[in-house]
């Protein structure tokens, strides 16, 4: 990206770009999560949306509860194998591009659910952008795993339809 | 009607005098050990003439390996009495053999045995006759063990995802 402000070029100021380099840009600074909380974790997830940690800081707060308008899926919370199912089509049902992240040890691994009705890890089924360890997790981070994300996005972006 | 645990307890063996196995008390709790196929007539009895209107649980016990018969039925029923010796807690028990896990529902005189039931059937394989409508309550409909059994691996977990790559597909359709 290159800003110029020479007035005898563009007047006020411009700035020259790639369209992937600035969409990626505004998708990353917009991320519109999808929550999918299953147990204890999402009352944390929470905590990371409402005033005291305030996700909106880094333009994620917007909790979209219809897949078709979010692009980040946050599975925070035990997933039984009667759930998966659920979960894997509302995760089909989002548009592309789209991110998950596994929050908590019952998503990454089964945490202490060792038993005949629990998947052992949500990448069974999804792929997992970021996985965040912790039962539950501390706010710090869940942010820190939205912040991981965006530097994906950056970095790695998203094809442009 | 007016009478406490010990009463009412009395009151039961001069009704079913055939039909009580045996009495267990441990620490002011009352435990009936009732002939299985008598079960209905006994419960109706408790709730119409004697006022236990409260089903409080009703679950079961996989007893393999530790002694026969293989399962025990056991419920819970309360009785709200007007002052505190009267506000009484009883538990039936009724035994069930390996070969033919079935018992009579009692969700005709309690509803709330319904959702109970169709629980114990689900973990459990128990087969309540006359429920009106039996089916898995926790685990997905077309899955095959009974998780709670002692002969199944908790840790199995084959079935669960049979059924979860089946709901996958039909999801497709």
């Amino acid at each position: 990206m290159g800003v110029n402000a020479d007035p005898l070029v563009g007047g006020e100021g411009f700035l020259t770009t790639t369209i992937e380099a600035f969409a990626n840009w505004g998708r990353k600074n917009s991320l519109w999560p999808m929550p999918f909380g299953t147990a204890c974790c999402a009352i944390e997830m929470m905590g990371v949306f409402a005033s005291r940690y305030d996700l909106s800081r880094f333009g994620a707060e917007v909790a979209r509860f219809s897949p078709r308008q979010a692009d980040l899926m946050i599975v925070s919370g035990t997933i039984t194998y009667k759930m998966a199912s659920v979960c894997r089509r509302i995760y089909d049902q989002m548009p592309e591009p789209k991110w998950v992240i596994a929050m908590g040890s019952c998503t990454c691994g089964g945490g202490p659910f060792d038993s005949y009705a629990v998947v052992q890890g949500i990448d069974e089924f999804l792929p997992v952008d970021v996985y965040v360890g912790g039962c539950p997790p501390r706010p710090e981070a869940l942010i820190d795993a939205v912040m991981k994300i965006q530097k994906k996005i950056e970095m790695k972006g998203a094809p442009v339809v | 009607m007016s009478f406490d645990l010990e009463q009412a307890t009395v009151l039961l063996q001069n009704e079913f005098p055939q039909d009580i196995l045996d009495i267990k008390e441990y620490r002011n709790e009352t435990t009936l050990l009732i002939k299985k196929d008598q079960i209905h007539r006994f419960c109706k009895h408790l709730k119409d003439n004697l006022d236990f209107t409260f089903l409080a649980d009703l679950t079961a016990v996989d007893y393999l390996e530790v002694k026969l018969p293989r399962y025990e039925v056991v419920y819970h029923i309360h009785r709200f009495g007007p002052d505190c010796e009267e506000n009484i807690r009883i538990r039936l028990k009724a035994e069930l053999t390996d070969d033919n896990p079935k018992i009579d529902s009692v969700a005709s005189i309690w509803s709330s045995a319904d959702w109970l039931e169709r629980e114990v059937y689900d973990m459990f394989g128990i087969e309540f006759t006359g429920h009106p409508d039996l089916r898995r309550i926790l685990m997905p409909e077309d899955y095959g063990p009974f998780p709670l059994r002692k002969d199944f691996d908790v840790r199995n977990r084959e079935a669960s995802k049979e059924s979860f790559e089946k709901a996958l597909e039909d999801g497709r359709d």
